[in-house]
């Protein structure tokens, strides 16, 4: 498998503070690569760096070759990188396939006076994004909830909601910051069965995680980070062996990698 | 089927609302013999196009308290463009509202990257700075306006007469009524179609969470200042009409307390319904004078009756009417 996302000597400091120092990685074409790290290791700013929401220090991403670090998020978007959020960031008001389909916005290919005097290409688009936003529900056992608005939607289910939302613009690489945090064993299963239904439509995917077991049970490669470093990456076999990350990161804790 | 029922209700009951404005209310006029209600009305109409313009820049979730800066530069640009170019008042109208829309842009590309009270401060201050700028500026003429601006010429299109000289009617508070009621009415009915297409759901999604917005590819930056032009156009048209109708502009004829009431409009009116500043600039407009008689209490009964309507009902007057409206 090709390398599909490159990161290059990323480096971002804020005032004297290095959050994140010359971490270099590379993921694979339809792999699923998840990022670790103990509290504060940098985990968060990494992954804001990847998806061009901060501008890095030093260093870049690449996607196929082409730098998409330092640019505005939506551009980010428009390449094929595409993140979602870690709580509730949905659009609130809306239903939940509302949600879905204005998340289509990248597939349009009319223009705003387009939609505003709605063109033939326009409710093209319209009609395209109903069915697709449809089936990206279905796929994610949302169906039935289609028309509930989006905040009355528990937990669980507005993940699924955030990933669905990041589905719709049809990314290459999708970025999932903590996808199974603060869920009980039941829902970290389905999502964990999600996130594998996600390499299955061909979509790469970087993780940023704290729940090990999950982590462990999904992941192809896991890079470890601490202290804005990477100080490990490989297999997860590789990494539950290493000495350095037991010893930074796990010490007397090593029963939470399941060892 | 539905749909296109409720379709053919809505286009049926604004043609009669129009044809009201247009047909009873200057017969109820003409009986009773209150010409003074044209004044009153046209006021109306023109300030709730100015509303509506506050009114966008809520759909995308910012506080606009700075509506009165356009207004005022759209009065000035009109009333500049007549008096010093000679060009038709017709002609000025549109090119106000393009002037207001060119300065929000350029304004707006900075101070529109605050959100929330920081956006609303600023833009406050902006009302302000208009007015100083009115005041100071040789071309404004200072603290003394443009007086005695001619009433609006005569407009034609291949030697057809659209609009009469205004200066030749026998009530130009008439032709003022309906110039500013068809405006009004052309207003509201491209504002329905921006809240109901895509572009109000791209709009809704930035109210929203602008965060989520960016990361499905939605330029935000671009999308705001288009939404925040099209409120200076309105601001400038509006504030265009004005002048003509008074004849006059000066540095106080839109302040600080106009750009709040533009915003309070919206707000009573109701931020999730197109109407809502049509509405509630009505009922703000008649209510302030209903209480006029109550002299020097007039502005406590005002104020407390508002905070009671936006503590009752917070989605505004509009969701009396439209209770189970449910958002885009």
């Amino acid at each position: 498998m090709s390398d599909i996302l490159e990161i290059v000597e990323l480096t971002k400091r804020f005032g004297g503070l290095v959050a994140v120092n010359n971490v270099s990685f590379a993921v694979r074409e339809r792999e699923i690569l998840s990022v670790i790290g103990p509290n504060g290791a940098g985990k968060s700013t990494l992954f804001k760096l990847i998806s061009s929401f901060l501008r890095p220090s030093h260093g870049e991403v690449r996607l196929r070759g082409e730098r998409i670090s330092g640019l505005a998020p939506h551009i980010a978007a428009r390449k094929g990188v595409v993140r979602t959020f870690q709580e509730t960031t949905i659009f609130k008001n809306m239903t939940v396939r509302d949600n879905v389909v204005t998340a289509h916005h990248l597939r349009s290919h009319a223009t705003l006076a387009g939609f505003y005097f709605g063109s033939a290409a326009a409710r093209n688009d319209l009609d395209a994004f109903g069915t697709s936003a449809d089936e990206i529900l279905a796929f994610l056992g949302l169906k039935a909830l289609s028309d509930e608005i989006a905040s009355n939607l528990p937990h669980g289910h507005l993940r699924a909601l955030g990933i669905a939302i990041a589905l719709a613009t049809d990314p290459a690489v999708i970025l999932l910051d903590e996808p199974f945090a603060g869920m009980n064993h039941d829902e970290t299963r389905r999502a964990l069965e999600i996130v594998r239904k996600l390499r299955e439509r061909g979509i790469t995917v970087l993780l940023v995680e704290h729940d090990m077991p999950a982590v462990m049970s999904i992941s192809d490669r896991i890079v470890v980070i601490n202290f804005g470093q990477k100080i490990a990456e490989g297999t997860p076999t590789e990494i539950q062996k290493n000495p350095k990350v037991i010893e930074a990161y796990l010490g007397a804790e090593d029963e939470s990698i399941g060892l | 089927m539905r749909r296109t029922q409720t379709a053919t209700l809505k286009i049926a009951s604004a043609v009669l609302f129009l044809l009201c404005l247009l047909v009873a209310v200057p017969l109820l006029i003409n009986a009773t013999g209150r010409s003074d209600l044209y004044y009153t009305l046209t006021s109306v109409a023109l300030l709730s196009i100015i509303s509506a313009g506050v009114w966008i820049t809520f759909y995308i979730g910012r506080i606009n308290i700075g509506q009165g800066a356009y207004a005022l530069t759209g009065g000035y640009v009109s009333a500049i463009l007549v008096m010093n170019y000679g060009v038709s008042f017709w002609l000025t109208l549109p090119l106000a509202g393009l002037f207001c829309a060119a300065a929000s842009v350029l304004i707006g590309l900075p101070i529109l990257r605050l959100r929330g009270v920081y956006f609303a401060m600023v833009s406050l201050v902006l009302t302000e700075v208009a007015r100083l700028l009115a005041l100071a500026l040789p071309i404004t003429n200072g603290a003394s306006g443009i007086v005695s601006i001619p009433l609006p010429s005569r407009l034609s299109l291949f030697g057809l007469t659209l609009i009469p000289d205004f200066a030749t009617l026998a009530n130009p508070r008439l032709g003022f009524y309906i110039a500013s009621v068809l405006l009004m009415a052309l207003c509201f009915l491209g504002l329905y179609r921006l809240a109901h297409s895509r572009i109000g759901q791209l709009c809704q999604s930035l109210q929203q969470n602008e965060e989520l917005a960016s990361s499905i590819g939605v330029n935000i930056a671009y999308l705001r200042v288009i939404a925040y032009a099209l409120s200076s156009f309105l601001g400038g048209v509006g504030g265009a009409m004005f002048a003509s109708i008074s004849q006059s502009i000066y540095p106080s004829s839109f302040t600080v307390a106009d750009s709040v009431n533009f915003m309070l409009n919206c707000f009573l009116g109701g931020l999730g319904y197109v109407l809502g500043p049509m509405l509630g600039t009505f009922v703000l407009y008649f209510g302030w004078d209903l209480l006029f008689q109550t002299g020097e209490f007039q502005l406590l009964i005002f104020s407390t009756v508002l905070i009671v309507l936006m503590l009752v009902l917070p989605n505004g007057l509009m969701s009396l009417a439209l209770p189970r409206k449910r958002s885009l």
